[in-house]
């Protein structure tokens, strides 16, 4: 199973050689509501751990999203730019936002892992 | 916890049980939206209807010979001018020419009046209100009323099936009807831009009401996140946003609830700051505002002109479910208020291209 981790913004991470994708879980795409806009960083953007690198904004509000880890932006997901709906219909999946090349794959052990996430979740 | 602080309405054990997420507005526990979600609540009401519990607003009567005289001083409206079992958008002024609320006045028969007020300013305008009445005019705050808004082009028809005769209600037209054996007012009008109706219901029967109400068929809750797309996008000010105790009606472009003999009166609250704005133009004008591509914009974003130079303010923006586009209205310098004017908003200190544009932005469907 492919190893996903969390962050306390609710963002999840999914790693793939030093590849990774980053979205907003479950629990934040409920918590914001109907999406209706995104805005998303630029390829080759450089951003540094929890650099806000992008914007989801629901009906009522706008929030930003962080880049949990440092590294480069090698792609970004205009799917979601073109139907916003993808990322509270499936946030881990085609709902994801960008993707990062890290700068120090060790970093992505820093973060939570699903069981820690959860038991974060349980204290809100 | 925290909710323990909050008060609630008649309507709350509903909520919960309908899975709304409550949140404190106005010092009450308010749904802001249920498990369908704010853009399905929003559409639903354009196409069909909706329920939302209003209950957190003030209702009062105005009962004495001297009430609609003392009203009007006030009150810019033409409200001694009311048609019996008719209503009125109006708004208190204050000495200053800022606006103290705006609310409406319905005329009941006779001498008693029915007065709907902002829930954060309902304890403001009622003391202000009692204290400027003659000793023969009686304001009766009613405590133990909900108040429930059927919104949608087929809320009358719904309300028609269980109280036959609203049909027949003119726009701003009141009705006393039974529901649940309890007698109700009904008035054809609301927050929407959408035909509809908002029943004043004591609070002992709010919940049956409620239910009977949400047993017809097409009709779903929304909450208090959908009321404000769906005004937002009528182009109707919000109390506290749009308008408040430092605006001036003129350049808010409420001038038009002074009607013709009030303004050859000119003996409201307010009259002289409020005339000279009308004589002089107002420096700065609330305007509809359209941004270019899918960002909002919101409350609060800085308007520039093309030099740069900062013009004015959005009081109010966001997402427009129908308009399936950003929408938002706000102040600018009365010589970029005209519709089609080129402006930008700094959103996240980018501008934002957007044009000033009529309002509404989705058209009324009020009934003629």
């Amino acid at each position: 199973m492919t190893d996903i981790r969390y962050t306390e913004d609710h963002e999840w991470v999914r790693l793939d050689d030093d590849i990774a994708t980053i979205g907003i879980t479950d629990h934040a795409q409920e918590a914001l509501g109907d999406v209706v806009f995104v805005e998303l960083p630029e390829d080759g953007r450089e951003v540094a751990e929890m650099e806000a690198c992008a914007v989801v904004e629901s009906v009522k509000a706008a929030s930003d999203v962080f880049s949990p880890l440092a590294g480069t932006v090698v792609e970004s997901n205009q799917m979601i730019v073109d139907d916003p709906s993808l990322v509270n219909g499936d946030p881990m999946g085609g709902g994801w936002f960008f993707k990062i090349e890290l700068a120090d794959v060790e970093d992505f052990e820093k973060l939570m892992d699903e069981a820690a996430y959860k038991a974060f979740l349980e204290t809100l | 916890m925290a909710d323990e602080t909050l008060l609630t309405t008649p309507l709350d054990a509903l909520h919960r049980s309908l899975g709304a997420r409550m949140v404190p507005f106005a010092g009450y526990a308010m749904p802001v939206q249920y498990p369908a979600g704010v853009l399905t609540e929003h559409l639903h009401c354009r196409a069909a209807a909706a329920l939302f519990d209003v209950s957190h607003m003030g209702q009062a009567f105005l009962t004495g010979p001297g009430a609609a005289a003392a009203l009007e001083l006030l009150a810019p409206g033409d409200i001694a001018g009311l048609p019996p079992m008719r209503q009125r958008y109006s708004l208190l002024t204050m000495a200053d020419g800022g606006i103290l609320d705006d609310f409406m006045v319905a005329h009941l028969e006779g001498d008693r009046w029915f007065l709907v007020v902002n829930a954060s300013r309902k304890d403001v305008d009622f003391a202000h209100i009692a204290a400027h009445l003659p000793p023969d005019v009686r304001l009766d705050r009613l405590e133990h009323r909900a108040l429930i808004a059927l919104q949608g082009p087929t809320a009358v028809a719904v309300l028609e099936a269980l109280a036959p005769g609203v049909v027949a209600l003119p726009f701003m037209g009141l009705a006393e009807v039974t529901l649940d054996g309890a007698a109700c007012l009904v008035s054809r009008s609301g927050y929407t831009g959408e035909d509809g109706v908002e029943i004043s219901v004591p609070a002992a029967h709010a919940e049956a009401v409620a239910q009977l109400l949400l047993a017809q068929p097409g009709v779903m809750p929304a909450g208090l996140g959908a009321r404000d797309s769906l005004r937002l996008e009528a182009g109707l000010c919000l109390y506290g946003n749009d308008i408040d105790t430092t605006t001036n009606p003129i350049e808010a472009g409420l001038g038009w609830t002074i009607n013709k003999r009030r303004r050859t009166e000119w003996n409201f609250l307010g009259a002289g700051p409020i005339r000279a704005m009308l004589e002089a133009g107002p420096p700065r004008r609330r305007v509809g505002i359209r941004p270019d591509g899918r960002a909002p914009a919101r409350g609060h974003t800085e308007i520039l002109g093309p030099d740069g130079a900062v013009i004015g303010e959005i009081t109010s923006g966001g997402f427009g479910p129908t308009l399936n586009a950003p929408c938002a209205m706000g102040y600018v310098r009365a010589d970029f208020s005209p519709v089609g004017t080129e402006i930008s908003l700094l959103v996240r200190g980018k501008p934002l291209p957007a044009q000033v544009a009529a309002m509404p932005f989705v058209p009324h469907t009020y009934v003629r």
